[in-house]
């Protein structure tokens, strides 16, 4: 069950979900990092970057954790750097697949 | 051996390439197939998408992602374009490029929502209206490489004239262990069938895999039919980690 939503969350919005942060990301990180599990700094859920709510209206992506709908992360995309601010997240788990 | 090759191509930094349109399929009255030639195409995984860049004359820009409708196979790639009316970059996919224009773009993309031929557990596909893009790719990938892994496709769609592919998901398209189930939400051909409606857990009993075969479930649509579509598999008793699933949003179109 989903908890209540707190004031000022952006639920009814129209959202996408993790999986089309693959191509941006794939601009700066060499991995895809869709895969990998991202743990949230607000409820403690765990699971995969692709399973996040993406909102893309804003200049730049918000995602958010489809569990307490905290922002995890944020990125901007500017002519000339990348801004990635992950301070939602505490920690990722990238898999590296075998040789 | 199928895993160190697609992990091989989900490495390295990404640049946008330049695509050269090839031929265009009506699949419906909105929807259509863009086959193009992308010369630096390494191959791709079923259920991977692109990111498509469209820029203006004034330089202003903006990019979508698409679903690879298409198995890997050589330097041609097919995406299956949805007309969402007032978007930005749709109605110029489906109603403006023709054959000889070129678009970039830039993939494949994605690692998350993607079957893995070297998994022999059957798989259950669950498509809500264009959500069957990609697993239409994993379909073709399956004929391709010749396996017997066992598939079901459960594809919600609002009337007969809405289905892509409507051909080779037709009853002359048929492959041995993949089983096509048209459920429809609007308006149903004649006959002594379900009644139209939306996807109900009669729908999965029915046409779906039990929880206990452990199947692989792919689940691609609009929002509220994914999110249904997994909240009746988790009920049904399926593992919640072997339900992916990728949202296809009307957003900006």
């Amino acid at each position: 069950m989903r908890p209540t939503q707190a004031a000022g969350t952006t639920t009814g919005e129209a959202f996408q979900d993790g999986n089309v942060l693959a191509g941006p990301f794939r601009e700066f990180f060499t991995t895809d990092l869709t895969t990998a599990t991202g743990t949230c700094a607000a409820c403690g859920r765990a699971g995969p970057l692709a399973e996040l709510r993406v909102y893309t209206h804003a200049p730049g992506m918000v995602a958010r954790c489809p569990e307490c709908d905290a922002v995890v992360m944020r990125m901007v995309r500017g002519p000339e750097a990348a801004w990635l601010d992950m301070r939602g997240t505490t920690a990722l788990r990238i898999p590296l697949p075998g040789e | 051996m199928a895993r160190a090759a697609v992990s091989g191509r989900l490495t390295g930094r990404l640049r946008w390439q330049t695509a050269t349109v090839e031929d265009v399929r009506d699949e419906t009255g909105t929807a259509r197939t863009l086959v193009l030639r992308a010369p630096d195409w390494r191959g791709h995984a079923a259920g991977q998408h692109v990111d498509v860049r469209l820029t203006a004359e004034d330089g202003y820009s903006t990019q979508r992602s698409y679903s690879l409708a298409s198995a890997p196979g050589g330097d041609r790639i097919e995406l299956t374009v949805q007309r969402i009316g007032d978007g930005e970059v749709s109605p110029y996919l489906v109603d403006v490029l023709e054959a000889g224009d070129q678009l970039e773009l830039r993939g494949p993309v994605g690692g998350w929502f993607v079957w893995d031929p070297a998994d022999p557990s059957p798989v259950l596909l669950m498509a809500g209206g264009s959500g069957v893009v990609p697993l239409m790719s994993m379909i073709r990938t399956r004929r391709n490489v010749g396996s017997r892994v066992l598939f079901r496709l459960l594809y919600s769609v609002r009337t007969p004239e809405e289905r892509y592919y409507a051909r080779e998901l037709g009853p002359g398209g048929a492959q041995g262990g993949l089983d096509i189930t048209h459920l429809y939400t609007r308006s149903a051909p004649e006959g002594p069938r379900r009644p139209p409606g939306r996807l109900t857990e009669d729908d999965v009993a029915a046409y779906g895999w039990p929880a206990e075969f452990a199947p692989m479930c792919f689940v691609c649509g609009p929002t509220g039919f994914v999110e249904r579509a997994a909240e009746i598999l988790v009920a049904q008793g399926h593992d919640p980690q072997r339900i992916r699933t990728e949202r296809f949003g009307p957003v900006g179109g």
